[in-house]
């Protein structure tokens, strides 16, 4: 396997270590599982297929049944389009608009950071699961909602990052040097300051997305969530609750899947590929 | 004849690069120093001579490891001690006195609570004998208020006062040799003489070996007994102070001294002198940060009442202290800080203050090209977008022709083509600072504005920079104004002299007359307190302390 990283890296010219390798393969499977999940899963998710309920693995089962016997390998399944797909988008919306909006606050300063980052701010002071309760409670769950929602929450603190990473690139001398040339706030946004924030952005998405990844699985814990008869890997776990006095894989293998990913996430953030500067020639 | 303090026998030392490449940085390197004499490493930046340094504490950077060779130090072989018996002899018989003491401090501490630190460590003497010591050798460091400064925290003293601590932190534990990593290269030049001077007494009293590692000459002259000069890794020569200045064997040698040798220089001549209107003309321009008082004017009020005029094809030099206000003069010309009252005057028409309201070809005509090429320079940038964008931006060249004019903005600033496919980490100090000035040519400007542009670059570099500048300007007759420190830097390419202290101009004067002709007593002072390359210098040096009280804001 070392052989396989040193091969990459003399090939791309970055640094690329197995930790990583494997952990982005982790984030493929399961990518490539939502987007093909109907296609493969064995029973339709809201079937009652076996007479038993928490029902072990059998080669007809391959993960079990759940509390009313419907198959769990099928729910879990479709069940990564709803944990990959909603954090997925609503990671990329408030990562995408906190990250605008902190390097247009840190390009513009003045009246308009401090207006920004106040309102920012006092937004960022709701509890989360609480916000997401109340929403959820008036307006009821739908997954544009609930996209919507989770980004509401997370976009401040991206704001608050991004903001913070662009005001120290902001003071160095390039910038200045594209200031004093007379370059609009445009291209001293996308051409000076995003090229050099990138890296801590990326890395801020990850973290991001493990985040959601676990708010989601709270609301939907709460019965919040995604609606039945579909259900997240949140709901999962919630719904087979009470199986784990039985030792059921029906609320094993949901929390495995949730592990598997968030930590795969977290290890490619750690793992990102880094490039190599040293250069024979 | 006593036996060497200092027996470094064919040092080598390796690195690994990241890609997992190994090179050697330190290539068989031999010296003595014997007890009470003061070694010189010189040499540019990358030549390993704090590498070396840092070797006879028996330390490595990460990533690097004393591959072979013998490190005697008083006795013992540092290369093979175990990592504690190391310990044990770092801060008692040899101890390291750091560039940086601000960041060498720990701000929570009181000073004298560090200094005796080592002392306590090695279990040397009591606390209060340490105490004790600590105010002599503030006293034998010409430090004010011995008995008391001791009592004070980092930031309540200057930063001469500073590294003077830390010399007294070096010094407590009575250590047979003492490094000095660069110890005046971040101070202004009226502070480095008396730190200087503190250093060279203590160390005769003590009769203490010191290696002295720096890349200036000057003050290698002042210091050293003997000089090794290095190169790559490698001593070129070595020999005494005397010989290394006066007669140096090794081209090396001779291409160092001859690069810090002041050439004069030559203005370019101007055909017409008589309707010619200036190319800048500043008039009673204040200047500051922070919000406006009731006056109109900024809270903190850098630049006052600042007159002066730049002739096409002449260029200007700026001196002073640093916090003289000079960089806030190029940013008010630059329009980066507009000023708070005054006019400046381009080419007989007047400039807005703030750059958001002249014209685009205004700003062409001006560019600024700042010291640090490091962070002067988008890293993340190809160099050939870097040179493009001021051609896409100020004269709308597209594909081919902005490709063109690339190439022969390298070729202007000696720089091979191939560079520009290049980040800006992968070029040299050197390489970075002509990349910076061709960005500022590449706007075709009148008057380029250079803060400080060669002072963190190496003797050799920074005179072929100068070479390149006045080249540059005899081709495309340029006005230069040119902000630095370094008086022979200023010598080598100015007609004329500002000298700046705190925010105010106190004298102009023709360069020439710079080193004999100064008339106000802050600029004598100044210009008499850059170190000179005679070993003389600063003993027979007399300033006076009346002048030197009345302008030191220490």
């Amino acid at each position: 396997m070392t052989g396989l990283t040193t091969t990459i890296a003399r090939k791309s010219g970055y640094h690329i270590n197995l930790m990583g390798l494997c952990s982005a393969a982790v984030i493929l499977f399961w990518a490539i599982i939502a987007l093909i999940a109907p296609m493969i899963t064995p029973y339709p998710v809201g079937e009652i297929v076996d007479w038993d309920y928490f029902g072990p693995s059998s080669s007809a089962f391959w993960l079990g049944s759940d509390y009313l016997g419907r198959d769990v390998f099928s729910r879990i399944l479709m069940g990564a389009r709803f944990t990959v797909g909603i954090s997925l988008v609503a990671v990329t919306l408030a990562c995408f608009i906190g990250v605008t909006l902190g390097m247009i606050a840190a390009v513009i300063g003045g009246v308009f950071d401090q207006v920004l980052s106040r309102f920012l701010d006092a937004f960022n002071s709701i509890p989360s699961k609480l916000f997401g309760l109340v929403v959820v409670a008036a307006v009821g769950s739908s997954i544009p909602v609930l996209i919507l929602t989770l980004t509401a929450i997370y976009a401040p603190g991206s704001y608050r990052f991004a903001r913070a990473l662009a005001v120290n690139i902001n003071t160095m001398d390039f910038v200045t040097v594209a200031r004093a040339r007379g370059e609009g706030a445009i291209y001293l946004i996308w051409e000076e300051i995003l090229p050099n924030i990138l890296g801590p952005v990326l890395a801020d998405f990850g973290l991001r997305f493990v985040f959601i990844v676990l708010l989601l699985s709270g609301l939907s814990f709460l019965g919040l969530g995604v609606l039945p008869p579909n259900a997240d890997w949140g709901a999962l776990v919630k719904e087979n609750i009470s199986g784990l006095p039985f030792a059921a894989p029906a609320v094993i293998y949901p929390s495995i899947a949730i592990a598997s990913l968030t930590i795969s996430v977290n290890m490619m953030i750690d793992n990102l590929p880094k490039k190599i500067r040293d250069r024979e020639n | 004849m006593s036996q060497p303090i200092v027996q470094l026998k064919d040092l080598r030392i390796n690195a690994t690069t990241d890609s997992g490449r190994q090179v050697e940085i330190i290539k068989g390197v031999s010296f003595d120093v014997t007890p009470g004499e003061m070694l010189a490493l010189i040499g540019e930046s990358g030549s390993g001579k704090t590498t070396i340094a840092l070797s006879l504490l028996g330390h490595t950077r990460s990533g690097c490891w004393i591959d072979a060779g013998e490190i005697v130090v008083d006795g013992h072989d540092m290369a093979k001690l175990s990592e504690a018996q190391r310990a044990e002899h770092r801060g008692a018989t040899v101890s390291y006195i750091p560039q940086s003491a601000a960041a060498a401090f720990n701000p929570a501490k009181s000073l004298i609570d560090q200094v005796i630190e080592a002392a306590r460590i090695h279990d040397i003497m009591p606390a209060d004998a340490a105490r004790k010591k600590a105010i002599e050798l503030f006293r034998a460091l010409a430090l004010p208020d011995p008995d008391t400064i001791g009592e004070r925290y980092p930031h309540q003293v200057s930063g001469g006062q500073l590294q003077r601590l830390s010399a007294a932190m070096a010094l407590i534990t009575d250590p047979r040799l003492v490094i000095f990593d660069e110890p005046t290269t971040a101070l202004d030049v009226t502070t480095q003489i008396e730190v200087l001077r503190a250093f060279k007494s203590v160390m005769k009293q003590g009769g203490i070996s010191g290696v002295y590692v720096t890349h200036d000459l000057a003050v290698v002259a002042q210091i050293a007994d003997r000089i090794a000069v290095l190169k790559e890794g490698e001593v070129q020569e070595i020999g005494t102070t005397e010989q290394i200045l006066h007669a140096p064997e090794h081209p090396y040698t001779k291409e160092l001294m001859s690069a810090f040798e002041p050439k004069a220089f030559e203005g370019i001549a101007i055909g017409n002198t008589h309707d010619i209107k200036p190319v800048l003309d500043v008039k009673d321009v204040f200047a500051g940060y922070g919000p406006k008082r009731s006056d109109g004017m900024p809270t903190a009020l850098i630049l006052k009442d600042i007159n002066f005029d730049l002739m096409p094809g002449k260029n200007l030099g700026v001196i002073g202290e640093s916090g003289s206000g000079k960089s806030t003069l190029a940013r008010a010309v630059a329009g980066l800080l507009p000023p708070a009252a005054g006019q400046i005057g381009f080419n007989g028409a007047a400039l807005r203050p703030d750059l958001q309201h002249r014209t685009k070809d205004q700003l062409r005509r001006i560019q600024i090209v700042f010291q640090l090429a490091d962070t002067a320079l988008n890293p993340n940038k190809p160099i050939g977008k870097i040179l493009g964008r001021p051609l896409d931006f100020y004269h709308g060249l597209k594909g081919r022709a902005r490709e063109a004019r690339v190439d022969e903005l390298l070729d202007m600033v000696r720089l091979p083509k191939s560079i520009r496919h290049r980040l800006p980490a992968e070029l040299s100090g050197g390489q970075k600072q002509r990349i910076n000035l061709a960005r500022a040519l590449a706007a075709e400007p009148e008057l380029i504005l250079c803060d400080e542009i060669t002072s963190a670059l190496d003797t050799v570099v920074a005179a072929a920079i100068l070479e390149l500048l006045k080249e540059l300007q005899r081709e495309l007759s340029l006005s230069y104004m040119f902000i630095s420190h370094d008086l022979s830097t200023v010598e080598a390419i100015c007609d004329d002299v500002l000298v700046m202290y705190k925010g105010e101009i106190v004298e102009r004067m023709p360069t020439v007359q710079m080193r004999d002709g100064a008339q106000h007593a802050y600029s004598r002072l100044l210009i008499s307190s850059v170190p000179q390359l005679d070993t003389q210098w600063l003993d027979g040096l007399e300033q006076d302390l009346e002048i030197i009280a009345q302008f030191s804001h220490r």
